[in-house]
């Protein structure tokens, strides 16, 4: 086994118990915590992959900004182990479970048939290297038989952000009404 | 990995390490000196010639100090913070090249720990790791003023982030690549015949907002608001004492060192040599010879001399960072949010589009 | 009243105020007149009136003190405590006199009250002690000739 080899086996154990601990956690904090260890440990699993591009991105985006806006809502709502208990939750994880079975099942599946993996596509971890490195490849891809899709992408988050802009307004406008002697005070 | 390179490396982690964790004492000793001295005070001065012993004393006094964890905190997460605050700031000066090329043996080695494919990516990625620390610490002393202090600084450190990389991408896109020794290397030469062609005049407006920006995401002053004694006590470390503390502590101070290299890296051509450097290459070089013969002995002045100057840019910067703390007040966190948002972060997206406008029409 | 006057447009810039500022505190870093005293080595000048620790005054190796309590009476802290004695040519003098430091609050009422010009209040501002016992001073401390007055 290489040295390779070990890393992979133990970042992706420590992924799968860090899975875990999210799910099973009765803390949503640290629920939220376990999770950003995820993002780590697959991030570090991209980088044994040789795409180191990915891996920074995994930790800028997922860690390093949405995972502290989940903390602070987290923090903010001040969910504690109560209220994460919410009762009838019995159906639910059952639907999950099924949900996730078959989820895993899709993916062992289009790994084991699927027709873009890298070797396939052409692209070895040695001929991205000799194209200016990942980065590079990527982008130029991104940016010309990707365009479309890439700007889609963008052009949704635009939406969300609009709607979520013209949610914050509309409520923001409804406080004021609520609250007349605002002028006086 | 050759014996050469392996030990190359060695030295190269060693240096850095052991730079980043003494600039901590000296550092300290200089914020408390250069503080005393600028409100015509004399500061710490009866440790040591001039007071430099008294930083090492402190940090005696706080290894000894009792270990003291409040009752009611979450000790698991309590006891993580402070590392995780960090770490992140030691891992980003990974990427940073402190000094030029060598070649021994045919071999060319970077001065530079680890030469990543994406460059300042990994330092933005990582430094936003930064904030987790001061989120848990807030969260795990249970306590409203620790906990209103993290909450702040993770906004104020998300909210600066934006800035923060907008305005490196004007960088970027002169040096057409995001490597950091190929942005240093395209800060060589000069403009109008005389300015060197670094970040600061090529992208002022850049260098500006990234300032300004650093200045945010390393919570220093006039941007300390996760502090404040006034209102929120201490703000995320109220809880904290002993050798728990004096890690926050080294933690800013480690941000702070890693925001100056990056700082004199982008906009201030890095290792390059200072205007009037290039004449002592030669008896630098032969004054190392004389200890060790490896390679080419003017190579080595150089190196040598591409340390220094960087090190002489990122110690401005440091003491810039003291310099700016004890002139201005602090803002106030709606002037802090605004300045961020409606006038940083729009500054850098203008600099964006004008910066391609201008390299698409070839002017620069 | 609240006046609001809008700030020039170079105020607003920020920039050149900030430079202004910089230049200011290196001005005071590089030549301002450092106002620290070096404690131990040198002292602050205080009034001649400052009223410090207490001493008797003492001429030819006798206290002035002729235990009248006059300044018992006045001090309203209730610090002063003296028990009367005869000397061999009856004079009255003090057997004990004691003044309890960290009772006193240094109003100089006992210098002033005093008619025989023996208790003084010198220059002297150190009087930090390792005991409470410390702090009370009895006659033999007090008959240190401390003072210039």
């Amino acid at each position: 086994m290489s040295g390779q080899d070990i890393f992979f086996y133990v970042f992706s154990a420590l992924a799968v118990a860090f899975s875990l601990l999210v799910v099973l956690g009765k803390n949503p904090i640290y629920s939220a915590l376990s999770l950003v260890m995820v993002f780590f440990c697959v991030a570090a699993n991209f980088v044994l992959l040789q795409a180191q591009f990915i891996a920074t991105i995994q930790v800028l985006v997922y860690a390093g900004a949405i995972m502290v806006l989940f903390i602070f809502v987290i923090m903010l709502l001040n969910a504690d182990a109560q209220s994460a208990d919410l009762g009838k939750r019995r159906p639910f994880q059952a639907i999950a479970a099924v949900l996730c079975v078959a989820l895993f099942a899709l993916f062992a599946w289009s790994v084991k048939n699927g027709t873009t993996s890298p070797e396939r596509a052409g692209f070895t971890p040695e001929k991205v290297a000799s194209l200016g490195g990942n980065t590079q490849v990527l982008s130029e891809l991104m940016f010309s038989d990707y365009i479309l899709p890439f700007e889609l992408t963008s052009l949704l988050l635009l939406v969300g952000i609009a709607g979520s802009v013209a949610i914050a307004k509309r409520k923001l406008e409804g406080a004021r009404a609520e609250s007349p002697k605002e002028g006086q005070a | 990995m050759d014996r050469i390179e392996l030990i190359w490396m060695g030295v190269k982690i060693g240096a850095v390490v052991f730079t980043m964790l003494s600039s901590v004492p000296v550092m300290v000793w200089v914020e408390r000196r250069g503080s005393a001295l600028m409100q015509n005070r004399l500061g710490p001065n009866r440790v040591g010639p001039l007071g430099i012993l008294q930083a090492p004393v402190d940090v005696v006094k706080l290894l000894f100090k009792e270990d003291f964890i409040p009752a009611h905190v979450e000790k698991v997460i309590f006891v993580l913070a402070p590392a995780v605050l960090l770490i992140p700031a030691f891992m980003t000066f990974a990427v940073v090249p402190f000094a030029g090329d060598i070649a021994i043996d045919g071999k060319a080695l970077h001065a530079q720990i680890a030469d990543l494919d994406v460059g300042i990516l990994y330092v933005l990625a990582i430094s936003s790791l930064g904030v987790y620390g001061i989120i848990m610490a807030g969260w795990a002393s249970n306590n409203k003023y620790s906990m209103i202090g993290s909450l702040r600084s993770s906004a104020q450190m998300i909210s600066y982030e934006l800035s923060l990389g907008l305005s490196v991408l004007g960088m970027i896109m002169m040096a057409e690549s995001i490597h950091l020794r190929d942005i240093v290397a395209a800060q060589s030469g000069h403009i109008f015949g005389f300015l060197p062609r670094w970040g600061v005049f090529t992208q002022p407006i850049g260098f500006i907002v990234f300032l300004t920006a650093s200045f945010a995401e390393t919570n220093r002053l006039p941007f300390d608001l996760p502090e404040g004694e006034s209102e929120i006590v201490a703000g995320y470390h109220t809880e904290y004492g002993a050798m728990k503390f004096a890690l926050f502590f080294m933690a800013e101070y480690m941000n702070m060192l890693v925001a100056s290299a990056l700082i004199s890296t982008l906009f201030f051509g890095g290792f390059q040599l200072l205007p009037g450097m290039g004449r002592l290459i030669d008896p630098t070089g032969a004054l190392i010879a004389k200890f060790f013969t490896a390679g080419n002995p003017a190579d080595w002045g150089r190196l040598a001399l591409e340390a220094v100057s960087f090190s002489i840019k990122v110690g401005f910067f440091m003491w810039f960072f003291v310099w700016v703390r004890w002139t201005l007040p602090r803002f106030r966190y709606d002037q802090l949010m605004n300045l961020g948002w409606k006038v940083l972060f729009p500054l850098s997206l203008a600099n964006l589009v004008v910066t391609a406008a201008l390299m698409y029409l070839r002017v620069i | 009243m609240l006046v609001k006057s809008k700030p020039s447009l170079r105020h607003r810039f920020y920039l050149f105020e900030i430079l202004t500022g910089l230049s200011i505190t290196m001005k005071n870093f590089f030549f301002g007149r450092k106002v620290t005293i070096q404690f131990p080595e040198e002292r602050r000048i205080y009034s001649s009136r400052f009223r410090g620790l207490h001493y008797i005054k003492a001429v030819n190796g006798v206290e002035n003190c002729t235990a009248c309590m006059l300044c018992p009476t006045v001090c309203p802290s209730e610090c002063i405590h003296i028990e009367a004695g005869e000397r061999a040519d009856k004079e009255k003098y003090p057997v004990t006199f004691e003044i309890d430091i960290l009772r006193c609050c240094y109003c100089g009422y006992c210098e002033e009250a005093c008619p025989k010009d023996a208790i003084k209040l010198s220059a002297i501002y150190e009087m930090a002690r390792l005991t409470r016992a410390d702090g009370v001073l009895d006659k033999e401390n007090l008959l240190v000739q401390r003072g210039k007055k």
